[in-house]
């Protein structure tokens, strides 16, 4: 038929591009994660070796592994948390009968997300300094120490979360404030009718009605600070004593500092396997307790 | 509590988070007029005691800068161009054009967008290698030329455009990329300023891939040349603050332009890619 020919001229190329660009590299990386893939094999394919799932037990006997993970899961743990509540405080905000120029305040909340991660990562890297870093001098103006941020292992992981909190925010934010700017006006004006407070009318209306769109940008955030990795790369290199190296930093050194090629595509595998879980379960969890 | 005092609060927690949240793209710009070394003093100035445009000078002059940002722009504009002819002729056809296995492949298509693209950065690599792509401004544009969220984002769209008017075009004798050039590109106007903004932005922006496929200075986007410098000079707070500057600055003038149309493309994505 002749339309249905020229529908396909229009679908063809990117659907191509999508397969060699992006399926076929997916199919790719489970194959090479079963291969032990390095600089030998980049010179000449002859070295290459199947070795069955060796690089993904030498992954998960390596440390540096578990310290990665550990260091990732507390990014996302109390990454997300922070971020979301931040996103929440600044849409109720905006959403606020009582607020002024709500554009003028949105666009300045919002501008961090536009800007070039590297670049950011940079200034805060200076804020962060220990001796001329303005974040300590308004802390020692406050009576507390001084606080080596990004030398003490302690405080490294904190201090990329504050960053990342203040750098991405703003996104959910905006799917927030259209969220509220759903919820019906006539549910508020029932409920203090009612005598509701402030506090029971958020409770009550303004989260359930939420809902959805919480789990929807949670999700969202979840998998994307999965993959950290630029902020570790440009402020800390995944010090001090590694306790900012990322699974995806440590995927980035294995494969293209030592060429480890298949084990770096395990690695890339596991955190796949980890992000789907870890939201799989969330969407799980979330449908369970609407049931309830 | 008054209404006013509620107002007062309210405003003024918006002026404070405002302050906090601009703080540090203010302070990098006034930062980077200091005088080297300048910054590295306790307690840290606000504004330069002289302003000076040395780090820029040394920032073009010795760092080539210049090149980097001439890399960026090129990829940037490349990108967007050609993207967005792959991405509004697929997503116009999925939404409007009958080909069997339509829904299929589309369901195919956003089930893919659960896997991150680190999955495929290694086996990409090797395949931009083997042709030949690597240091040079394809292996950048060429893996990006279509986008599951792009075709999402224009069908989203072109769903709306009705079948009447189609229709009435066919019966007239117009051909498919007839009717797609000249009746359906002029409506789906909004939806091409919002997917060129968000791939500009996105390709600018973009660090972990160029980083890998350009490891080559000649052919290094701003951002990987600012990481690179980053590395090195750890105490030229003065040169790195610069180099942020004239790295964000685009993007950010080109979003406060077009934010409108930045803002209605991500509510009505709601995902990114």
């Amino acid at each position: 038929m002749k339309r249905e020919r020229a529908a396909w001229t229009f679908v063809a190329p990117a659907l191509s591009v999508i397969g060699v660009f992006f399926a076929l590299p997916v199919l790719a990386a489970f194959v090479l994660s079963l291969t032990d893939f390095d600089l030998y094999a980049l010179a000449n394919l002859k070295n290459l070796r199947f070795v069955g799932f060796d690089n993904y037990r030498d992954v998960l006997a390596a440390s540096l592994f578990w310290k990665a993970l550990f260091n990732t899961l507390y990014f996302v743990a109390v990454g997300v948390p922070l971020s979301l509540a931040a996103s929440l405080g600044a849409a109720l905000l905006l959403n606020s009968p009582l607020a002024r120029f709500k554009g003028l305040f949105r666009t300045a909340l919002f501008a961090p997300v536009v800007t070039t991660v590297v670049a950011v990562a940079v200034i805060w890297r200076y804020l962060f300094h220990t001796r001329y870093g303005l974040i300590n001098y308004a802390l020692v103006h406050l009576g507390i120490a001084p606080i080596d941020w990004l030398g003490d292992p302690h405080w490294s992981m904190p201090a990329i979360i504050l960053f990342a909190v203040w750098k991405n925010f703003g996104y959910n934010m905006i799917i927030l404030l259209a969220g509220l700017q759903g919820i019906p006006p006539d549910l508020y004006e029932a409920a203090r009718v009612d005598g509701a407070s402030a506090w029971q009318q958020f409770r009550f209306i303004t989260l359930p009605s939420l809902r959805p769109v919480l789990l929807l940008v949670s999700v969202i955030t979840v998998a994307g600070y999965f993959q950290l990795f630029a902020e570790p790369y440009v402020m800390t290199r995944g010090d001090p004593l590694q306790s900012t190296v990322s699974v995806l930093y440590y995927m980035y050194e294995e494969g293209f500092k030592w060429w480890s090629l298949g084990r770096a595509s395990a690695i890339a595998f596991l955190l796949f396997a980890l992000t789907l879980v870890i939201t799989r379960v969330m969407l799980y969890l979330s449908r369970r307790g609407e049931a309830r | 509590m008054s209404p006013r005092a509620a107002k007062a609060i309210v405003n003024g927690v918006l002026i404070g988070a405002s302050l906090v949240v601009l703080f540090p793209l203010l302070w990098m710009l006034s930062v980077s007029f200091m005088q080297p070394g300048e910054a590295s003093t306790f307690p840290p100035p606000l504004l330069p005691a002289k302003a000076t445009l040395a780090n820029y000078h040394e920032l073009f002059v010795r760092a080539g800068m210049g090149r980097y940002l001439f890399n960026s722009l090129l990829i940037a504009t490349a990108l967007t161009l050609l993207s967005l002819a792959f991405n509004l002729s697929a997503g116009y056809a999925f939404a409007k054009l009958q080909f069997r296995g339509r829904e299929r492949i589309f369901q195919a298509l956003l089930g893919a967008l659960v896997v991150p693209a680190q999955v495929t950065m290694i086996p990409l690599f090797l395949l931009m290698k083997w042709l030949h792509l690597v240091n040079s401004y394809g292996g950048v544009i060429v893996p990006a030329l279509a986008s599951v969220f792009g075709i999402f984002l224009v069908r989203q769209y072109a769903r709306s455009i009705p079948d009447e008017l189609l229709e009435a075009a066919r019966l007239d004798g117009a051909g498919e990329w007839h009717i797609f050039l000249r009746i359906v590109l002029p409506l789906l106007k909004p939806i091409v300023v919002t997917l060129a903004i968000f791939t500009f932005l996105g390709s600018w922006n973009d660090f972990m891939w160029p980083l890998i496929v350009l490891s080559d200075q000649g052919w290094q986007t701003a951002p990987v040349a600012l990481a690179g410098l980053a590395r090195e000079h750890v105490q030229d707070n003065e040169l790195m603050m610069a180099g942020s500057v004239v790295t964000i600055l685009p993007v950010l003038v080109l979003f406060l332009i077009l934010q409108r149309h930045y803002i209605q493309g991500l509510m009505l994505g709601g995902v990114k890619g």
